[in-house]
């Protein structure tokens, strides 16, 4: 079945344009990695998926609906934010608040609640993390709590805004072979959105590069090049293997690595 | 004076029970607004309330209702620029010193008991009537109320506000309806406190429970408590010495947020940072 289909999908935040007519179609059970310089409508994807920004043009389906705004198909993992970090509430309470959390009411759980939280924290092996108050978790235990929450309600279509940000490359690859993990086991399609292709090769079955205003969809080994990425972004590209890793480098300078790294 | 004959008096009486009901709204409204990181939004409502009162004052109503509409006007504003808020402590500094100025200037105008100015700026519980009392009792039940019914978007908004979006709530909406509830919290314990003061009952209890609780429900409660315990305690100490209320309570508000903060938090002591680890790896 079609998890996803772009059908010419233009999105514009404010006057800028991010992507032009795109199309690409995502089967369900896809890993998909979501890579493209800074500005170059990764975020802006997954908030059209979400539905909180609706298409200039063209049109989405997610398993042949429109996304609807709050629809539990998607399951959505934020760009890590440092508020969190601070806190010393335990990371049961953290992933808890996002069951029924946009109901009125009291912040109490019913049993079936506390199942569905216990169910999301054994799937990411989280039980034990959760127990302890946040603020003594580091990035990576961080990020397998908030996992868990994006899991909460079982959804077909998980949308991970770089989860890699900000953790070192050990941690990296657990959370990647975690994703994988869970992707396999729920059956669940997956878009993870990062700006490194690396640590993410051995988990990916295809790759969605994005690039002035367009983008481009297909295996490592199809995208990956040095023809279609200079062909992407209007400008000579070289795509060097090294060692089983892949490394770009544009005319002025690498593109993918050094040009938009964040500051841990 | 003896401490067994303290609530022979009618009021040391509603003193006590004034400094309870507001204490249960405070605690449990600035568990929330300390988790929001709002504190400074909750300073400023309090010094608008100021305007508020003695503009009241001036127009024959009584001070408390004057605060009352200006402090929920106030929230609903701040609630309204939400996001556009954040970062702007000048902007909100010059309101709120217009406030204070127009209070100043309110007072002057109506030419009376500098004794009004003093009790709106810190307080004077001993001197709440039963009228009062009753009105800040329906007030704290209706913010009660209201808090309750929102506290799960509330929480979801506060702790994962993307997300919160991304799952269909209005975060605007939860952050209004959050700040006029703040708006009738500020409003009560500035009859308990004082305007510049409000910290201590809204902020003090509520960051020091932050620090000693691990949970939500335990937080809120053991704010409510240490709020009760400090407004009480103050009172009573203020009937034994008769240094004014406001101090002891302030006091005991400091003294335990920085007893608070010598608790152990356990730190990352436990799992190193990222960092640390990635750099034992390196060779």
């Amino acid at each position: 079945m079609t998890a996803i289909e772009l059908d010419r999908l233009t999105l514009r935040r404010g006057e800028r344009t991010v992507l032009a007519g795109v199309d690409a179609t995502i089967d369900e059970g896809e890993f998909i990695g979501v890579f493209g310089p800074n500005g170059s409508g990764k975020t802006s994807l997954l908030q059209a998926l979400l539905g909180l920004l609706r298409p200039a043009a063209g049109a989405i389906r997610l398993f042949g609906r429109p996304p609807m705004h709050g629809s539990p198909i998607c399951g959505y993992l934020p760009q890590r934010r440092s508020a969190l970090a601070d806190l010393r509430l335990r990371g049961w309470d953290i992933v808890a608040s996002a069951v029924n959390g946009y109901r009125w009411g009291l912040p109490i759980l019913g049993a079936e609640g506390r199942r569905e939280v216990a169910w999301a924290l054994a799937t990411v092996e989280a039980d034990e993390l959760a127990r302890r108050p946040i603020q003594q978790l580091s990035g990576g235990e961080v990020q397998r709590l908030l996992l868990a929450q994006a899991l909460l309600g079982k959804p077909r279509l998980l949308l991970l805004d770089e989860p890699l940000i900000s953790l070192d490359p050990h941690y990296q690859q657990s959370v990647v072979e975690l994703v994988k993990r869970v992707q396999r086991t729920l059956g669940m399609t997956v878009l993870f959105t990062a700006h490194e292709i690396n640590p993410l090769l051995g988990a990916m079955d295809r790759v969605l590069y994005l690039g002035h205003g367009r983008a481009m969809l297909g295996t490592v080994d199809e995208v990956m090049t040095s023809e279609v990425l200079s062909r992407l972004y209007d400008t000579p590209i070289d795509v060097l293997h090294v060692k089983g890793r892949i490394i770009v480098v544009a005319a002025h300078g690498e593109v993918e690595a050094d040009a938009h790294r964040h500051d841990a | 004076m003896p401490i067994a004959t303290m609530l022979d008096y009618d009021f040391m009486r509603t003193a006590f029970a004034a400094g309870f009901v507001v204490a249960l709204v405070a605690g449990a409204v600035g568990y929330f607004l300390v988790l929001r990181n709002l504190t400074f939004a909750g300073h400023a409502l309090s010094h608008v309330g100021f305007a508020g009162a003695t503009g009241a004052l001036l127009v024959g109503l009584a001070p408390f209702w004057g605060l009352l509409i200006l402090t929920l006007a106030a929230g609903t504003a701040m609630g309204l620029l939400g996001e556009r808020l954040r970062g702007r402590d000048v902007a909100i500094g010059v309101i709120l010193s217009l406030s204070l100025g127009l209070g100043v200037l309110f007072l002057h105008l109506y030419t009376a008991y500098a004794a009004q100015a003093t009790a709106l700026l810190f307080g004077n519980v001993l001197g709440v009537s039963g009228d009062n009392l009753r009105d800040l009792a329906l007030l704290a039940v209706a913010s009660l109320v209201a808090l309750a019914a929102i506290s799960r978007p509330l929480l979801f908004a506060t702790l994962e506000p993307e997300l919160a979006e991304a799952k269909g709530l209005s975060l605007r909406l939860v952050s209004v309806l959050f700040l006029l509830i703040v708006a009738v919290a500020v409003a009560e314990a500035i009859q308990i406190v004082g305007i510049l003061l409000v910290f201590a009952l809204m902020v003090g209890p509520a960051a020091a429970a932050l620090r000693l609780t691990t949970s939500v429900k335990a937080g809120v409660a053991v704010s409510v408590l240490l709020a009760a315990t400090e407004t009480s305690a103050g009172i009573t100490l203020a009937y034994l010495t008769d240094a004014p209320p406001t101090f002891w309570i302030t006091l005991l508000s400091s003294a335990i947020y920085l007893l608070a903060l010598l608790v152990p938090q356990g730190g990352r002591a436990a799992a190193p940072r990222e960092g640390e680890r990635a750099g034992l790896l390196e060779p």
